[in-house]
């Protein structure tokens, strides 16, 4: 399965993940807490230069990871015209597209299994539950796994489906698709016991 | 301990499958990703713990910069942006919609499709509300208004997941780990 680090070798891909990750938490943190347009228009246009130092096909994935955002923009854009109160709304557009472009370049900058470090690292509080670092690794590797098999075995229903049916399976192959997944985790929570446990 | 871990990762990757399968496949011609009803069959079906957990487990996936929500959508980016009041919302949704499943001995139908519109639009609505009024600085009452356009496709997914839940209920009874 594709993530979405980008591929282009960037400078920022050099960085240590954990340090990328307190900067953009100080960096969100700081766009909240500006109520001007004119600051958070120089945060929009550094995060600009930020993608463009990567290269222009990072730039425009970049731009595709932020398409999502339009329709907030336009209803946002139409209501302040309305209103009028044209500073509050540009501070409102500016800060968001800045804080979750700034968000989507440390994703698009940083590899998975770093990522993923990070994650147990700052999770190993929690293994006074009994969640210790391995558990989550072993649990997002099972998610990462099955995604894929899951998406062929719902293919495969719908396509059994259809060769029985002229209608449209629609709902319905939710059943048997979350049926085969209950399936599925008892098998593998055989397996995983035979093979020592998950702890 | 294996058992609990197995099902909350298959439930996890469920989550992502809906997101991923076309929209249009799940009812006549009312375009909804399936992607909340997961979280709702999350909560029926597992429960309120195992239910809040493997949802947290797929979002922690979304976080590491998988692009697992309906439209491709993931990494950080997403938990920065308008709608994360529903990404919030998302693991307490199934938490309700579970704990309610746990505690009435309604006719299972009836019970999951209650659980579902009460944790997966009701709880989850008023997350993501309040989500959008700070992440877009409006009212709440405003917000409130912008959220209310998934509202249709909501209610279809709420019975939806009750009629899957009875299906898997009547198939298997010993699968609704939420009744057990």
């Amino acid at each position: 399965m594709l993530t979405l680090t980008s591929p282009v070798d960037a400078w920022a891909h050099r960085f240590r993940a954990g340090a990328k990750l307190a900067a953009l938490a100080v960096v969100t943190t700081g766009l909240f807490l500006i109520k001007t347009p004119l600051p958070l228009t120089i945060a929009v246009a550094t995060t600009v230069v930020l993608y463009a130092s990567c290269g222009a096909i990072f730039a425009s994935a970049g731009l595709r990871l932020l398409r999502p955002l339009w329709p907030f923009i336009l209803i946002v854009g139409l209501w302040h015209l309305w209103t009028g109160e044209l500073a509050a709304g540009a501070a409102v557009l500016l800060r968001m597209i800045a804080a979750v472009a700034l968000a989507n370049f440390v994703t698009m900058t940083t590899r998975l299994s770093d990522m993923l470090d990070i994650f147990q690292r700052l999770a190993r509080p929690l293994q006074v539950f009994g969640l210790s670092p391995r558990l989550i690794g072993l649990a997002v590797a099972l998610v990462i796994r099955f995604i894929p098999v899951m998406l062929e075995r719902v293919t495969l229903i719908t396509q059994s489906w259809s060769a029985r049916s002229v209608r449209r399976p629609r709902w319905r192959v939710l059943v048997p698709a979350t049926l085969a997944a209950l399936d599925d985790a008892d098998r593998v929570a055989e397996a995983l016991r035979a093979r020592g446990g998950a702890g | 301990m294996e058992r609990n871990l197995t099902h909350i990762a298959l439930f996890a990757a469920l989550i992502a499958v809906l997101g991923l399968i076309p929209k249009i496949d799940l009812a006549a011609g009312v375009p909804i990703t399936a992607q909340s009803l997961g979280i709702m069959l999350c909560g029926t079906v597992l429960g309120a713990k195992r239910g809040a957990l493997a949802v947290v487990l797929f979002l922690a996936l979304v976080a590491l910069g998988l692009p697992l929500l309906a439209g491709g959508r993931g990494g950080l980016g997403v938990f920065a942006g308008p709608s994360v009041g529903y990404l919030v919302g998302f693991p307490i949704a199934a938490f309700v919609a579970g704990w309610i499943m746990e505690r009435t001995s309604l006719a299972t139908a009836v019970a999951a499709t209650a659980a579902s519109v009460i944790g997966g639009i009701g709880v989850l609505y008023v997350f993501g509300i309040i989500g959008m009024s700070v992440m877009l600085d409006k009212t709440l009452s405003e917000a409130a208004f912008l959220g209310m356009a998934y509202l249709p496709g909501d209610v279809v997914k709420a019975v939806i997941a009750g009629l899957v839940t009875q299906s898997l209920a009547r198939m298997r009874p010993a699968s609704l780990l939420s009744r057990a």
